[in-house]
């Protein structure tokens, strides 16, 4: 590695760094705006043109805040807890490719921080930090709201990070690539979220309970906790676990981008120095869909109640996700078994099969639930 | 809105939407919102008048024609008034220079804008009609003093909306 090559490696990493965080100052903005659509309100008017610069403004407003720290907290754990909500996020992003291959200065460079041979696996370890955040910013409070909220949201994290990696593996196992970069490269002719439409649905529920987005909003239940785990937060602290919320979202929604979604690829254009540009353009595009999706989500459904939040996750997402794996197995493997066209006559007969079996068992399943009384 | 939809609590159980189909129906109510058109009104920017005779503001305090004060210091409307805001001190009119046509005229005349709830029952007290509110709001105040009004500043005819240079602050 010489100079040159430390120079772009340091540049990407400022690049995504500062990155992250207008997007994540435009994606509250946009958030705002966005619901005030929808309430045939206007939203921020009057900080910078059309309430561009209110996150700002927010920003600055809570730097200068005191972070106070109750008595009772945990001295170090109640510290450390805002930076497990914003560190894992950055680091997630890191093997997200954002755009095509660019050359500078003689060099191919991937518009990518870490082109890591296991980027999935990667990607879900960091994740899973994120359920430390509201472990431990709810237990070192010293109260007992913030220990409420992190304690039922813990098990919400826990749960459905399970089906997260159900949907995970059937993708992988349909692709075949633990690369991200590959993933991508593998959807130049079809998006994965076609072929692997259930996958997609489920990742995208546990993606919202990952990060805590309404309707799974119960870390954080104001009507119910204050605020839940940063009830007792102020200040810079308190900026941190906001900003986090926001990164952990951006990055939950440009990995369902890049692994369902075909990433930066696009209709046009196909080569030249607007290849890289059209790329990244059109990463930004999709990450906006997404966003855009969640919010409408946000807009609309009421946050779930606490037991049908565990019912939904274990007693469907989680088989759901099973028969999902099972099924991509079987149209792998049964083609390469029985030749191309029986195989795959076998395999959807095979799923529609489970599927009927499913659907019969079902009502079995529901007669049984109504006798227990909760 | 539109008229009522069918899918309410009284349909049969077996007629019910699947959650997917509910789902879909539930964020596309939400998305179809985004084309309305907003409700918002710019405030300090654009000020919408409010309709004619909205009497939801500024206490005044009217004369007749000839110029003499409809107020006979009656403390009628301090005795309506549930939160005691209105202060009158009544006197005896100089027959050689009436204030107002009766045999009283209200010497002094405050109303407390920090107790005042714009209930109106003054209004319906007063028996000379001396008394009435306008549609005048902007009535942001920064000290005591200036939230307790005198009878010469009620006695003046409310300016415009948006005339006040405290409501240009922030634009």
């Amino acid at each position: 590695m010489t100079w040159i090559d430390w120079g772009i490696l340091l540049g990407k990493v400022a690049i995504v760094f500062v990155g992250i965080l207008v997007s994540v100052l435009l994606f509250i903005w946009m958030e705002r705006k966005v619901i005030a659509d929808f309430q045939t309100r206007m939203g921020p008017m009057r900080a910078g043109p059309r309430g561009v610069l209110l996150t700002l403004a927010d920003g600055i407003k809570l730097f200068f805040k005191e972070a106070i720290h109750p008595t009772e907290a945990d001295p170090w754990v109640y510290r450390l807890a805002p930076m497990f909500a914003v560190i894992p996020g950055f680091l997630a992003f890191a093997v997200v490719p954002f755009g095509p291959s660019a050359h500078i200065f003689g060099r191919t460079v991937g518009l990518q921080l870490a082109d890591l041979s296991i980027g999935v696996l990667w990607v879900l370890a960091m994740t899973s930090i994120g359920v430390y955040t509201v472990v431990l910013a709810g237990w070192s409070s010293g109260s007992n709201y913030p220990l409420l909220g992190g304690v039922r949201s813990t098990a919400q994290m826990i749960s459905y990070e399970v089906a997260m990696g159900l949907s995970l593996v059937a993708l992988l196992m349909f692709s075949g690539h633990l690369r991200t970069s590959e993933i991508v490269d593998a959807q130049s002719r079809v998006w994965y979220a076609i072929p692997q439409f259930p996958a997609f649905a489920v990742f995208l529920i546990c993606a919202l309970a990952e990060v805590n987005r309404p309707p799974f909003d119960l870390a954080e239940a104001e009507s119910e906790l204050v605020a839940g785990y940063h009830t007792e937060y102020s200040g810079i602290p308190f900026a941190m676990f906001l900003l986090g919320e926001y990164v952990n979202t951006v990055v939950v929604s440009s990995i369902a981008v890049t692994l369902f979604l075909g990433g930066w690829r696009g209709p046009w254009p196909w080569s030249g120095a607007w290849f890289v540009v059209g790329g990244v353009v059109w990463f930004l595009f999709k990450l906006i869909c997404v966003m855009y999706l969640f919010m409408l989500v946000r807009a609309t459904l009421p946050r779930m109640r606490y037991d049908r939040l565990m019912n939904f996750g274990w007693k469907y997402l989680i088989p759901f996700g099973l028969f999902w794996v099972l099924a991509t197995g079987a149209i792998i493997v049964l083609p390469e078994r029985y030749g191309r066209q029986r195989g795959a006559i076998i395999a959807v007969g095979l799923i529609v099969a489970a599927w009927l079996v499913g659907s019969l068992i079902k009502p079995l399943l529901e007669a049984r639930r109504e006798e227990v009384v909760l | 809105m539109s008229e009522p939809t069918d899918d309410g609590t009284s349909q049969p159980e077996e007629r019910r939407a699947s959650p997917a189909w509910a789902l879909a129906k539930g964020l596309g109510t939400v998305f179809k919102q985004t084309f309305r058109r907003d409700n918002t009104e710019q405030y300090p920017k654009e000020i919408v008048a409010p309709p004619e005779r909205s009497h939801i503001g500024r206490h005044r305090l009217n004369r007749h024609d000839d110029g003499l004060e409809k107020c006979i210091g009656c403390e009628l409307c301090a005795y309506a008034c549930p939160a005691d805001a209105i202060w009158v001190e009544g006197e005896d009119n100089d027959p050689a220079a009436p204030v107002s046509p009766g045999e009283r005229y209200a010497k002094d005349y405050q109303i407390n804008y920090l107790r005042c709830i714009m209930c109106g029952l003054c209004v319906e007290a007063c028996p000379t009609r001396a008394l009435t509110l306008t549609s005048y709001y902007e009535m942001a105040f920064t000290s005591r003093e200036e939230a307790i009004w005198t009878k010469e500043q009620l006695l003046e005819p409310p300016p415009a909306l948006g005339t006040d240079p405290i409501d240009k602050e922030g634009i």
